[in-house]
């Protein structure tokens, strides 16, 4: 036996043309088919090297090799450590696996001894040789490269006890940062291909969809359709062919859960998208990757040939008569190509321009076939509703959404990275409990959830629990599960010329609302940023926005307007503030900010002086100078240039 | 077939299963605007300024794809709906040029008829418009791209009709555009001068060469033919102006009319003075004479015989 997957001896009659139906169980408990009890210990200790048993002398060391910690040299780590452990004669002792991200990249790269759950931050190359040195050969923790908590700076041992996972419920991402992405083996040792073999092992396909339906999963790609209810759709719409595809476009900025998923847990999706084949019928699936994330397609092509390799893709797997294959198809990286029907679109070789609707993908799909479309996240899902049942997954959450959400926080908090959560938490306690609170103890301002697609929430509304509904009644959506966190630092109204900048560009350039009217509001926002706001700009702000959403043909168009009327909505005041004072509280619209000195602080070194480019800074030396705002072109050379803080933006 | 009944501005209205709004709208004899909606091209549903309001429905749907189900609630011209289709003709215009009073489409555009039904003197907004280059250099056909509202009939009918492909969409957001490959202007692309794209253009982006200055839709008489250069037979429209004949343009795009070229430039020979009307026979001394249509067919007898049938 090299591999878990591989039979026991040569009474294992399991082959991959006819697959035994308890292959999977086999691997953890078996063999069944026969009494042996040397094949069921080979089989135990095989797990046991997988999975450390607490109290053993042997040791796992789990080392981040997700983009994130990759760019921050965790592979050198891995090889330094390789070469440490074989010079300290450890390496029998010692198992190196790389893993897939843990979702906390700017502590990168991480390095967790199991089975102590011991948890490094930010480990280079040359601190290698005092871990191997002090913890691996002597058990003494190396102190100073433990995690800091950024609100108590206390160290903390183990990584379940960092605030930042203590608040989580890591179940979609149970693997991730935990096994070695390209072993099946390690897959299969946590509960992988389970889920399967129940579908596979008696469930009728409609038994199959009403297992999801009663799980109450909720669609993760943005819009929250019932996935049990799509799947029924599919199932029911005639045609001999269909397909499944996996939406892993990805494109909110600054989201990174599917990519987390497919490079951490690649098989968690297969199986998913198996399962989704199983109950509508299809015998073929896609997945839509961007082809910026070459490592998730690296894994996820390892991945693929390896179910192929043992039986799990192909024909009659598990011996149950159902066949499917998978493809990967890398997408080109427009925004609008995560659109279902502008997805189909390009897998099909044309311009990723979305599809009227109807027909659904459900009836009319890829190439005219009823075709499946979730999204990464929603299939990693599955394979845990089978396994732990629907009643498990339907007892988190809300009534109406049900399981954990993975958020990717970022902008100013102290921890930021992705976090899986129940629905029905609460914003505060994503924000201040996982994230940590504001970087540098600044006033929280707002949170944009949901990318350009969504809304911000302010202060006031910290406290509502989170799931689809409340989100879109606040004006918010849930989006991909993008969280950007904004301090008094931030202007709203910049804030949402980001977001249509980021629209606009994107927009397919079919229908005219999207791409006319987004032009237009983006430039009315400008003019605003610009200090050119003039009365009535934000009753045509509001009106567009509307016409907007309700007349464009796709996604992209119907919420693209919703930053900038969830800003309205919220902080009305500081686009008055921009229009009528010319003035930005937050001061980040640079046109709107004037330069002045203060008296007191001023030295008068002239330096300021010197570097201004216009000429607007005059005065004598060794007396306070003066800023001529008639000449100040605001370009902030003087703030930087002042040593001692005296030039002022205001 | 099942029929469905649905209601449109108050009244009912029956139609095949399968049908749009629009067409069931049709059937009352409402009018709702299309630009990028032709009968005989796929439905894209781009342009938007055929939406409408339908009862339970989050959005305005675009009538000229939404399938018409039973009981549907349908308002064609609501206060939402009116404010939509007037913001759209006013974005449109907020990147077009109006120059009307030398534009060849004035009087058959559809943008001029709709900004004239909606009341839409002109545009509310100021900012960015293109300003791209006149491409001249197809010999047929002339492309004012400023003059595109991007509605894409074009592309689906140099696609789907002619099979050429000469044209489709290029870049994203305000920046996009109908291109040939590469940027290339038209008289670099893989054009067969069909001109079925021309045909469709429902503002004034593209026009016939030939036709160019002679005269606009209210100045010109149009008479349906049949070509005769080929077995074809395709049926297109002979342009007249005062009695003179201008050029010929396609009907409309559709399989079967493709109007090539020859139909087109064979033009030049029903001014020709050479040109030969009544048909002509060899006589016994090698001449050639004129001869009554019975004869040159071979027909004489056969029409003599029905002749005496008659009596
Ligand atoms: C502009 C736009 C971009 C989208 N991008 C994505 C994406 O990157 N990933 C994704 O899963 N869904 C995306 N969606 C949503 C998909 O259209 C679709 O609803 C989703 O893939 C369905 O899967 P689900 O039901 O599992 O959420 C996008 C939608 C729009 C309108
Ligand atoms: S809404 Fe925007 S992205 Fe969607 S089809 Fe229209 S132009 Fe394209
Ligand atoms: S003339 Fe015909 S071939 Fe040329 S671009 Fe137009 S439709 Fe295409
Ligand atoms: S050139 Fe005419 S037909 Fe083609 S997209 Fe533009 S407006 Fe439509
Ligand atoms: S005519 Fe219906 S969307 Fe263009």
């Amino acid at each position: 036996m090299k591999s878990l997957m591989d039979k026991c001896c040569d009474k294992c009659q399991s082959t991959v043309e006819n697959q035994c139906q308890g292959y999977i169980k086999c691997r953890l408990e078996g063999p069944f088919c026969h009494q042996d009890e040397g094949c069921k210990e080979k089989r135990a200790a095989f797990l046991a090297g997988i999975n450390i048993p607490a109290g053993s002398d042997k040791k796992k060391i789990l080392i981040c090799a997700g983009t994130g910690c990759i760019s921050s040299g965790s592979l050198k780590v891995s090889d330094k450590l390789v070469e440490e452990l074989e010079k300290a004669g450890l390496t029998g002792q010692v198992k190196v696996t790389t893993t897939g991200c843990h979702g906390f990249c700017e502590q990168g790269p991480i390095f967790i001894v199991e089975p102590q759950h011991v948890f490094y931050t930010r480990v280079q190359p040359e601190d290698v040789a005092e871990i191997v040195e002090s913890h691996l050969k002597n058990g003494q923790v190396v102190e100073r490269l433990l995690f800091h908590e950024p609100s108590t700076g206390q160290t903390v041992l183990e990584y379940n006890n960092v605030n930042f996972y203590a608040r989580q419920q890591r179940e979609v991402l149970h693997n991730c940062g935990h096994i070695d992405a390209d072993s099946i083996d390690e897959y299969v040792a946590n509960g992988g291909y389970l889920g399967l073999t129940k579908v596979l092992s008696g469930m009728s396909p409609t038994d199959v969809v009403e297992e999801v339906k009663k799980s109450g999963l909720r669609g993760r790609g943005g819009g929250g359709f019932p996935s049990g209810l799509k799947w029924q759709f599919t199932q029911q719409a005639a045609g001999d062919k269909k397909y499944v595809v996996c939406n892993a476009d990805e494109g909110d900025p600054g989201a990174f859960m599917d990519r987390s998923v497919l490079e951490g847990d690649p098989h968690s999706v297969i199986e998913g998208m198996l399962i989704c084949g199983y109950a509508i019928g299809a015998d073929e699936g896609y997945v839509y990757v961007r082809a910026e994330y070459p490592l998730a397609i690296k894994r996820l092509t390892t991945a693929i040939e390896k179910a192929e390799q043992y039986g799990l893709l192909g024909k009659n797997i598990l011996g149950s008569g159902f066949s499917f294959k998978l493809k990967i198809k890398a997408g080109a990286g427009a925004f609008v190509c995560g659109e279902e029907t502008a997805l189909l679109n390009s897998i099909e070789g044309l311009r990723g321009m979305p599809r009227p609707r109807p027909p659904f993908p459900a009836v009319k799909g890829l190439w005219e076939k009823p075709t499946n479309i979730n999204n990464v996240e929603t299939f990693a899902n599955v394979p845990l509703i089978f396994r732990k049942g629907a009643d498990w997954y339907a007892g988190i959450g809300t009534e109406k959404s049900k399981g954990t959400k993975v958020f990717a926080l970022t902008g100013k908090v102290n921890n930021t990275g992705l976090a899986e959560v129940p629905m029905g938490i609460t914003m505060r306690e994503i924000i201040f409990e996982i994230g940590g609170g504001i970087q540098g103890g600044k006033k929280f301002k707002a949170v944009q959830i949901g990318g350009p697609s969504g809304g911000c929430l302010p202060e006031n509304l910290l406290d509502l629990p989170i799931d689809y509904d409340s989100l879109t009644q606040a004006g918010a959506m849930m989006g991909s599960g993008g969280l950007v966190i904004m301090d008094e630092t931030t202007c709203m109204v910049d804030l949402a010329r980001f977001f249509l900048n980021f629209t606009q560009k994107e927009s397919c350039g079919k229908c005219i609302p999207c791409r006319e009217g987004t032009k237009r509001m983006l430039e009315i926002l400008e003019r605003i940023c610009d200090g050119q706001g003039r009365q009535g700009d934000i009753e045509t702000l509001e009106r567009l926005g509307n016409t907007i959403k309700s007349a464009s043909l796709c996604g992209l168009g119907q919420t693209a307007p919703n930053p900038v009327l969830a800003t309205l909505r919220y902080f009305r005041s500081e686009y008055e503030d921009h229009i009528n004072e010319k003035k930005c509280i937050a001061g980040v619209c640079s046109a709107l900010l004037t330069y002045f000195i203060d008296e007191e602080l001023c030295k008068g070194c002239s330096k300021c002086a010197k570097v201004c480019p216009a000429g607007a800074i005059t005065g004598v030396v060794k007396e306070p100078y003066k800023i001529d705002t008639d000449k100040c072109i605001k370009c902030g050379a003087c703030i930087d240039s002042c040593k001692f803080g005296a030039v002022k933006r205001g | 077939m099942s029929m469905v009944t649905l209601t449109i501005n108050g009244q009912k209205v029956t139609v095949p299963e399968g049908s749009t709004v629009l067409e069931a709208a049709e059937k009352l004899g409402i009018s709702i605007p299309t630009f990028c909606h032709d009968p005989n091209l796929t439905k894209p549903g781009a342009c938007r300024i055929c939406v409408v309001e339908v009862q339970g429905a989050r959005n305005l749907p675009a009538s000229c794809v939404t399938p018409v189900t039973g009981g549907m609630v349908v308002e064609t011209h609501s206060a939402a709906v009116l404010e939509a289709r007037r913001t759209i003709l006013d974005l449109i215009l907020a990147n077009h040029p109006l120059d009307c009073l030398t534009c060849e489409k004035s009087g058959a555009c559809k943008l001029q008829e709709y900004a004239y039904e909606y009341g839409v003197a002109g545009t509310t907004f100021d900012g960015e418009r293109h300003d791209y280059p006149l491409d001249d250099s197809n010999p047929y056909i002339v492309r004012d791209m400023n003059k595109c509202i991007l509605c894409g009939k074009c592309v689906r009918a140099c696609t789907e009709i002619k099979g050429q492909h000469a044209v489709d969409f290029a870049r994203r957001g305000f920046e996009t555009k109908v291109s040939a490959p590469l940027d290339n202007p038209l008289g670099e692309s893989e054009c067969v001068f069909c001109n079925n794209c021309v045909t469709v253009c429902p503002v004034g982006a593209l026009s016939d060469k030939q036709l160019l200055g002679k005269g606009r839709a209210f100045e010109v008489e149009k008479e349906p033919v049949t070509c005769t250069f080929c077995d074809a037979g395709c049926e297109f429209d002979v342009v007249k102006r005062k009695g003179k004949v201008l050029g010929v343009a396609a009907k409309a795009a559709a399989v079967g009319r493709p109007l090539c070229l020859k139909g087109r430039l064979g033009l030049d020979f029903i001014h020709n003075p050479g040109r030969v009307n009544p048909p002509l026979m060899k006589d016994d001394n090698g001449q050639w004479v004129e001869t009554p249509w019975e004869a040159a067919l071979g027909l004489s007898e056969v029409v003599a015989k029905l002749a005496r049938l008659k009596d």
